[in-house]
């Protein structure tokens, strides 16, 4: 165990050192210069040359790369181009609603998406099978900006239960985790079912619905546990890419989370805050999946690390 | 260049009328029915709303639509402009003086004004201040306004360990030498650059004083959660008697225009920065009450094509023409829902050298097709548009190239992201581009803000902001000139020197000027103030000292 634990830790640095050189290329192979983004539209030539020498910007890219890394191996990100703050501050300020609705978010998904499966699954085929999976369709495909407003407008406007936008409260997380909950609890629903009519399929079912197990035991105890790992495993993904942030419900909600932030970085070509939040992304969905990982031995006993 | 959402202002002199009466009767009543009766004297706060986060309130640093009037209410300058209009007063200063050559300016300071940390601030501040922006280690985006002082480039380079043209008489007095006479550097002394910071505070921020501003203003820094609100307070001891009027006012960031559209209506966000949601606009412009709380005002704004004169086949002057000739812009006027005027020239008509009388090349695709063949170009030919891939205006690039359809020209849009475009444009590769969402609005309201860093063979250079890489040496010759006219016996003949050498550029045809914006802005039933300070030309969209709470 211990050794499949450091075996996998040295994966996750691998992982990290890779996303970190990807990141560097491309946001340096983007078509705009971050020197000249600073210096605006009155300098001179001589100015942004000389903000471009004091960001290093001038020296050649393994260089800038190599002092990057050295940097960050010291937890230094190194300073906002727009902001001029540094971008542990910043973000850290956005790590905690970041984690909020993520977790807030998955809630949802598996409120949504595990009863919506399992219903599906037992009444396989039929116009509620059908129903279920239109509406996981509809719940996936469904633009998230339009959704997002939608909830806003009709229970948060017209009825007003929710606020309007915005972070605080625990009120102020339900909208945009139901958001969040309705596209991704169709994926859960999906794979949900067809793990649950893998598992339905086998003898040791019929054996116990034979036995006259009461039917809600069987499907509990006898099929949901064993079909619980490709949803555990989806539970592992999405808190990487949560904590990534969710531009789009983010931006809807106005929720202060990691996504806004590396999206408006974007826009202004501000590489260090792009590479410090991607790098963070990266971190949390590595752990995301190691835990997932860790996870499967308890919930199912014939999986050994080792 | 501050990024343009909708933005705008209203016109303090006479000339601007025309323009009103051009836009109707609508427009004009909208801006009559400021309705002060209700108003409180001083206190309660307001709530305003925008999408992108505050980056940073440094004024040295500072260059955008959120920042730039949120730092105008947290510092001043020794210049300022009257409240809603273009015009230049002093501010920090108490009188000034320029001398008959024109070179140097004597400022007396206004006394016993206090920084928020409680101390005075004196003209060693202003000295310091400035050569804050000139320093390269700020990385000041306003370093190019002030190269004009004596001195400035030895400092620059690191020659010299002072600017020479800065003097600090005594702690109320303070002269500046320019190395020659510089007729808009009153105005640059009012742009957000050349405002007065505590060199104490500065350092002891430790390089992040954009997120612990410290400054005279009307308002200071009360809380700051970064990505969520910056709330401001009332300073007490501002030197503008009864000034602010509300005690407190909050900027809420992230909001989504559309919700927070609804969130006015819910008496949550008193002011929507972003201005009216497109899909809204009509709604509430047609509406009764609605409509009573919406401001409009001319904007010191141009929206334009450039044409690469430095590219086959625009190198030839009757093909710009034609083009000019091309383009339907009443059609385009109503793509962004009447919320512009139609251009026939450079300057907006904010500008005292626009030329009222001058009609531009007319609207007539015949005539363009017929000179398209004069140049030998009796098919067309194709060529591409640069444009922002954000609305309006790639439907505004989609009419443009519509248009050039009827006259023969076959264009490709290239239709991308605001830093690729700047790009390209920078780079000479676009053979027209759309200005719109990255343009220029001005800094100041002198007719150089828009030839010199846009026009002129000076900026003429890769990576430059003249995208029509245009150079016209006599021109250039005559604008450097008429920039010496610094004297306030000499400003007339400098309108109109101004007026002739834009109305010159026009003649050689490297834009096809489009449309002049409109600011156009939304406030609750719950403030109010003069419809003017809602679309600010110069504090820039709002102006927030001027905001009163409605009883």
């Amino acid at each position: 165990m211990i050794g499949y634990l450091a075996q996998r830790l040295l994966q996750a640095a691998g992982v990290l050192l890779g996303v970190s050189i990807v990141t560097f290329l491309l946001a340096f192979l983007l078509p705009a210069d971050p020197a000249r983004m600073i210096a605006g539209r009155s300098a001179t030539v001589q100015t942004v040359e000389s903000i471009r020498q004091q960001l290093g910007l001038d020296r050649p890219l393994p260089v800038q790369y190599v002092n990057y890394l050295g940097k960050l191996l010291r937890g230094d990100l190194g300073r906002s181009y727009a902001q001029k703050a540094e971008v542990t501050k910043l973000i850290r300020s956005r790590l905690a609603p970041t984690l909020q609705l993520a977790l807030a978010g998955i809630l949802f998904e598996l409120l949504i998406g595990l009863p919506a499966g399992i219903v599906a699954a037992l009444r396989r085929g039929t116009a509620v099978d059908q129903a279920v999976m239109a509406f996981a369709f509809v719940g996936v495909s469904a633009p998230q900006f339009v959704v997002g407003l939608l909830l806003i407008y009709v229970f948060a406007y017209l009825l007003p239960l929710f606020p309007l936008g915005g972070y605080g409260t625990p009120l102020h997380v339900v909208l945009p985790a139901v958001a969040v909950g309705l596209a991704g609890g169709g994926w859960y629903a999906r794979v949900t079912r067809s793990a649950m009519i893998d598992v339905l399929r086998q003898d040791y079912v019929r054996t116990a619905r034979a036995k006259g197990v009461f039917p809600a035991k069987v499907v509990f105890k006898h099929v949901l546990k064993n079909a619980v790992l490709p949803v555990v495993a989806l539970v592992g993904l999405d808190i990487g890419v949560f904590m990534g942030g969710i531009v789009i419900v983010e931006s809807v909600f106005g929720w202060p989370g990691i996504g806004q932030m590396i999206w408006q970085a974007i826009q202004l070509v501000d590489i260090p805050v792009i590479m410090g939040g991607v790098l963070v992304t990266a971190l949390f969905v590595v752990v995301g999946n190691l835990l997932a990982d860790l996870v499967y031995p308890v919930l199912d006993p014939r999986i050994r690390y080792s | 260049m501050k990024r343009t959402h909708t933005p705008g202002s209203l016109p303090p002199r006479p000339r601007q009328h025309g323009v009103l009466r051009r836009l109707g009767l609508a427009f004009g009543a909208l801006l009559l029915s400021a309705s002060l009766v209700h108003a409180q004297e001083q206190g309660g706060s307001a709530v305003v709303s925008f999408q992108d986060d505050i980056s940073t309130l440094d004024p040295a640093i500072g260059y955008d639509w959120q920042n730039w009037s949120i730092i105008k209410s947290i510092f001043d300058g020794l210049m300022d402009y009257v409240p809603g209009t273009t015009e230049l007063v002093p501010h920090l200063a108490e009188s000034y003086e320029v001398s008959d050559d024109g070179l140097t300016y004597t400022f007396v300071l206004r006394q016993g004004v206090l920084f928020h940390n409680g101390r005075e601030m004196v003209a060693d501040d202003v000295r310091y201040s400035i050569e804050r922006v000139l320093n390269p280690e700020t990385q000041s985006p306003g370093q190019g306004f002030y190269l004009s002082i004596a001195g400035a480039q030895e400092f620059i380079d690191g020659a010299a360990d002072s600017v020479a043209g800065i003097e600090v008489v005594d702690d109320y007095t303070i002269r500046f030498t320019t190395s020659e006479p510089d007729a808009s550097f009153l105005h640059k002394l009012g742009l957000n650059f050349a405002h007065v910071v505590p060199q104490e505070a500065v350092e002891a921020a430790a390089g992040d004083f954009g997120h612990q501003p410290v400054g005279t203003g009307g308002f200071k820094l009360k809380e700051w959660v970064l990505g969520q609100r910056v709330v401001l307070e009332r300073n007490p001891d501002y030197f503008e008697e009864g000034l602010p009027y509300l005690d407190e006012i909050t900027f809420q960031v992230g909001v989504d225009p559309n919700v927070a559209f609804l969130r006015l209506q819910r008496g949550e966000v008193d002011i929507l920065g972003d201005g009216i949601p497109a899909a809204r606009y009509t709604e509430v412009i047609n509406d009764p009450v609605l409509g009573e709380q919406v401001a409009m005002g001319e904007q010191m704004q141009t929206g334009y094509v450039t044409i690469n004169v430095e590219m086959e086949p625009f190198t030839d002057v009757r093909v710009r023409r034609a083009l000019n000739m091309a383009i339907n812009k009443d059609r385009i006027v109503r793509i962004v829902n009447n919320r512009a005027v139609p251009a026939n020239q450079i300057l907006p008509p904010l500008f005292e050298s626009h030329a009222d009388d001058y009609e531009g090349y007319p609207y007539d695709p015949e005539a363009a097709r017929a000179l398209l063949a004069e140049a030998g170009y009796p098919d067309g030919f194709d060529t591409e548009l640069y444009a922002y891939n954000v609305a309006p205006n790639d439907r505004i690039a989609q009419a443009i190239q519509a248009d050039l359809a009827e006259i023969g020209v076959n264009v490709e849009l290239r239709t991308q992201a605001q830093s690729t475009v700047i790009e390209a444009g920078g780079a000479g590769q676009a053979p027209l581009l759309w200005s719109g969402g990255m343009a220029w609005i001005a800094d100041y309201p002198d007719p150089n803000n828009f030839y010199w860093p846009i026009l002129a063979c000076a900026s003429n250079i890769p990576g430059g902001w003249n995208w029509a890489r245009y150079c016209n040496e006599d021109l250039e010759a005559r604008a450097a000139r008429a920039d010496t006219l610094a004297r306030s016996d000499q400003a007339d003949e400098r309108v109109a020197e101004w007026r002739e050498i834009f109305l010159a550029i026009m003649e050689d045809a490297p834009w096809i000027p489009v449309f002049h914006e409109l600011q156009v802005s939304m406030h609750s039933t719950n403030v109010t103030g003069p419809k003017e300070i809602f679309v600010d030309p110069m504090h820039i969209p709002v102006h927030y000292e001027m905001v009163r709470r409605a009883q």
